[in-house]
């Protein structure tokens, strides 16, 4: 199989066309590439490449790259947005749901909107959100307590605020929102809460909810029988990562979390669909039209929500997905199928497939009281920290952790709006540290053709770009450059805390600029 | 006033109580079993032995008080300066009930070892041993007096167990010592052996203070810092074989070995 390769380079003087006063519209979102000096997208484009086809800063100069400026949010907690760039504003989100628009020549702040979150929120892992989407002169963004907004895009001003769903029962939004056509659709966090996850998308000019996909089907849908009694009421399945769309057939594809509780099956009997799923939603109707499990009755908290990678290969329309269970899944979108699904680290978890080439859970596997140690452990073999995939090189990219976990059970009773873990996860102190490394995926086979080591698994994302490069950061808090062919590292900055965001790209009277978040801070980077 | 009064009234039941109010009851330690699995096993263990970086808590002696009431103000409020949250702030746990700490705390009790009526070794020989024949002070420091090479033991002796003393001692390598805690990291700095070989051709080997992918600081046995960039070194290898060498029988015996313990504990648990 060959990956189709784009080697189209885009030539800067070509694509500056930038006007402040333009709007983004659909259109625009569904063109992303033709404007590569923003990034108006989570992913920077519909199909979760998170690549640029900037190409100013390539292998030759890349050495020379310095700090143009730092914004300093001043909040504390992990710093995990992506920003948008639009026609020279930054439009980003910080920890405990700030979001704030920048210059993005200078990183001197325009506004800043603080949401008043309640003290009860329940968030599983930190204060965290991963930023916004646009359309219009509004600006899209999920809180921690569980409501919509649309913000003014000049001023940061509240147009509509939409209360999803009662926050005290553990549901929350992390996650940046997607905007399709004037639909802003996003998915639910709240899987270690014993929530009924969903995807909802709302009305970009007025906030009216037009459809909710609830992941754990009802009484008389479909899937409803993979759940024991009434384990689907409080079964999970959050959508907590930005899912992708493809214009052409109109369809979101979302993934989905891990069933509740997260680390005991007793009492959920079943393969809990649409738990740890691939979803292909209607766009305009939230309607289910076909979708892909890739852990069956979960028990060890491997959430699917990794971005589903959309991959043109001549014919073929495929979605590759690097999983937290520790396989990397090449499906055909168009029949459905499973062409592959091969590990691309340590795995203890399976030795066995299906007729369908799936991976099978080994029963030793299982949690017991005494805890049994598997790999991956609990934060899997990657997380939610984006990939990419580069056109140029047809090589997808992400972060793999090597980790393994001892996992343990522990009954306990559902208790609406509490923890809902059923089991508990530690680090064996007999087991290889963890460690991880940067892998470059060839998507035709799945095999490794490179590998970048880390000290320590990194929760960076990943960026490449049309000068030949890779972009990512480090527990130890390196922004680094690779070469996108070789691994080899050419640049590195230390920004002096661990790196939890995945980077972008942007650029602004002809030159090219790539940001990072780390720490409270955000940097900007360019050629001097 | 009258309003007054009903707010203390009705905040009276969600405070701390001083006693545990589910002592000695069975089913709640299992119940605290399962909550100790879930928010606490990370750190301190299965079966609350101390993990990686939480301390035992199957002792009777524990840093911050053993009374109920120490053990409810522990759990809730977390203890400032250290890798031990409040309740409710790690993406383990997400907050106990007052009613989950106690049986938490009735789990503790359940699994606290009682002190020998003896003490186990001679705390004095186990000193001298330790600043003399047995040359631990040649690499670690007690309340301020010994080396630099290897973790700090002031603490040790109140929050690991005597087996897993005697076990770092004869057996080095197996687990090495976890040392500063980074708020960058997930979990701390160990002491990793490194021998890399410079430049011009010289050889260092020490221990690794840090590292990066790009950089080190290491400490050799003579207590020299290195700070080192990987890029313009001839060799750099990594290796989880302690510097320290394995102390058997031969080198210390099983009792000088309890002396020295005991001294660590007297030290520690104080």
């Amino acid at each position: 199989m060959r990956i189709l390769r784009t080697t189209r380079i885009y030539c800067l003087s070509l694509v500056l066309i930038a006007s402040a006063s333009a709007q983004v519209t659909s259109a625009r979102l569904v063109n992303s590439a033709k404007e590569p000096q923003n990034w108006l997208t989570y992913s920077g484009d519909y199909a979760g490449h998170r690549y640029s086809a900037l190409d100013q800063i390539n292998k030759d100069n890349v050495r020379s790259m310095v700090a143009k400026w730092v914004y300093q949010t001043g909040a504390t907690g992990k710093f995990e947005t992506t920003p948008l760039a639009v026609d020279g504003i930054l439009y980003a989100t910080g920890p405990d749901d700030r979001v704030f628009a920048l210059d993005a020549h200078t990183g001197r702040p325009i506004w800043l909107y603080q949401r008043q979150l309640p003290s009860d929120i329940r968030p599983c892992c930190g204060h965290v959100n991963r930023g916004v989407a646009i359309l219009g002169d509004k600006v899209f963004f999920g809180s921690l307590d569980a409501h919509v907004m649309a913000l003014d895009a000049k001023t940061g001003g509240v147009i509509w605020d939409v209360a999803a769903v009662d926050y005290k029962l553990g549901y929350s939004f992390t996650l940046a929102p997607l905007v399709v056509k004037n639909l802003v659709i996003l998915g639910v966090s709240g899987g270690e809460y014993g929530i009924r996850g969903f995807i909802d998308a709302y009305d970009a000019d007025t906030g009216q909810r037009k459809w909710r996909f609830y992941t754990i089907p009802g009484p008389g849908e479909p899937g409803h029988e993979t759940w024991e009694g009434d384990s689907w009421k409080i079964g999970g399945a959050p959508a907590w990562i930005t899912g992708t769309y493809d214009p052409a057939t109109n369809q979101l594809f979302w993934p989905t979390g891990n069933p509740s509780p997260s680390n005991r099956g007793a009492g959920r009997a079943g393969d809990n669909l649409y738990s740890n799923t691939l979803l292909a939603l209607d766009a305009d109707t939230g309607k289910l039209n076909w979708y892909f499990q890739f852990t069956r009755h979960d028990e060890h908290d491997w959430d699917a929500t990794q971005v589903p990678v959309m991959i043109d290969d001549g014919d073929r329309r495929l979605i590759a997905q690097a999983n937290r269970n520790g396989f990397f899944y090449v499906v055909d979108r168009s029949s459905h199928k499973l062409l592959f699904a091969n590990p691309y680290g340590k795995i203890t978890w399976s030795n066995n497939k299906d007729a369908d080439g799936r991976p099978i859970s080994n029963k030793e596997s299982e949690p017991t009281l005494n805890g049994s140690q598997v790999c991956p452990g609990a934060a899997g073999t990657t997380n939610w920290m984006s990939p990419t995939f580069d056109s140029q090189t047809g090589l997808f990219y992400v972060n793999a952790r090597e980790q393994c976990d001892i996992f343990s059970t522990a009954p306990q009773p559902y208790e609406a709006g509490h923890a809902y873990y059923g089991s508990a996860y530690f680090p064996s102190d007999e087991a290889e540290p963890y460690w991880g490394a940067l892998r470059a995926i060839d998507p035709a086979t799945g095999q490794i053709k490179w590998e970048f080591r880390h000290p320590s698994p990194s929760w960076s994302g990943v960026l490449s770009t049309a000068g030949g490069l890779v972009f990512t950061g480090d527990s130890e808090g390196n922004f680094i450059t690779l070469d996108a062919a070789s691994g080899k590292a050419l640049w590195h900055f230390q920004t002096g805390a661990a790196v939890y965001a995945a980077p972008m790209a942007f650029a602004l009277d002809g030159k090219e600029y790539v940001a990072i978040a780390a720490g409270s801070s955000l940097y900007a980077f360019g050629l001097p | 006033m009258r309003a007054l009064a009903i707010v203390v009234l009705l905040a009276a039941p969600v405070l701390a109580q001083d006693h545990n109010p589910y002592a000695d009851n069975a089913k709640m330690a299992k119940l605290g079993e399962f909550q100790f699995r879930i928010n606490c096993a990370f750190c301190h263990g299965l079966g609350a032995r101390g993990g990686g970086r939480g301390p035992d808590l199957t002792r009777a002696y524990k840093r911050h008080g053993n009374s109920d009431a120490d053990l409810f103000n522990t759990i809730n409020n977390g203890v400032p300066g250290t890798a031990m949250p409040t309740n409710g702030t790690t993406g383990q746990g997400v907050g106990m009930t007052n009613e989950e700490i106690w049986q938490v705390i009735t789990y503790l009790r359940s699994v606290q070892v009682k002190a020998p009526a003896k003490p186990l070794g001679d705390a004095a020989h186990g000193r001298a041993l330790f600043y003399g024949d047995a040359n631990c002070s040649g690499c670690h420091m007690v309340q301020g007096k010994g080396g630099r090479l290897g973790p700090n033991l002031t603490v040790v002796g109140g929050i690991r167990t005597p087996d897993y003393i005697v076990d770092s001692v004869r057996n080095p390598s197996r687990r090495l010592a976890q040392g500063l805690l980074e708020a960058t990291k997930e979990f701390p700095q160990e002491y990793e052996t490194v021998t890399v070989v410079t430049a011009d051709g010289k050889e260092i080997k020490g221990v690794v203070m840090n590292e990066d992918s790009f950089s080190v600081q290491l400490m050799d046995a003579g207590e020299h810092i290195y700070l080192l960039e990987k890029h313009g070194l001839r060799s750099f290898a990594k290796t989880r074989t302690s510097m320290m060498p394995a102390y058997d029988t031969s080198l210390l015996s099983d009792k000088d070995l309890q002396d020295i313990v005991a001294y660590l504990i007297s030290v520690g648990a104080k």
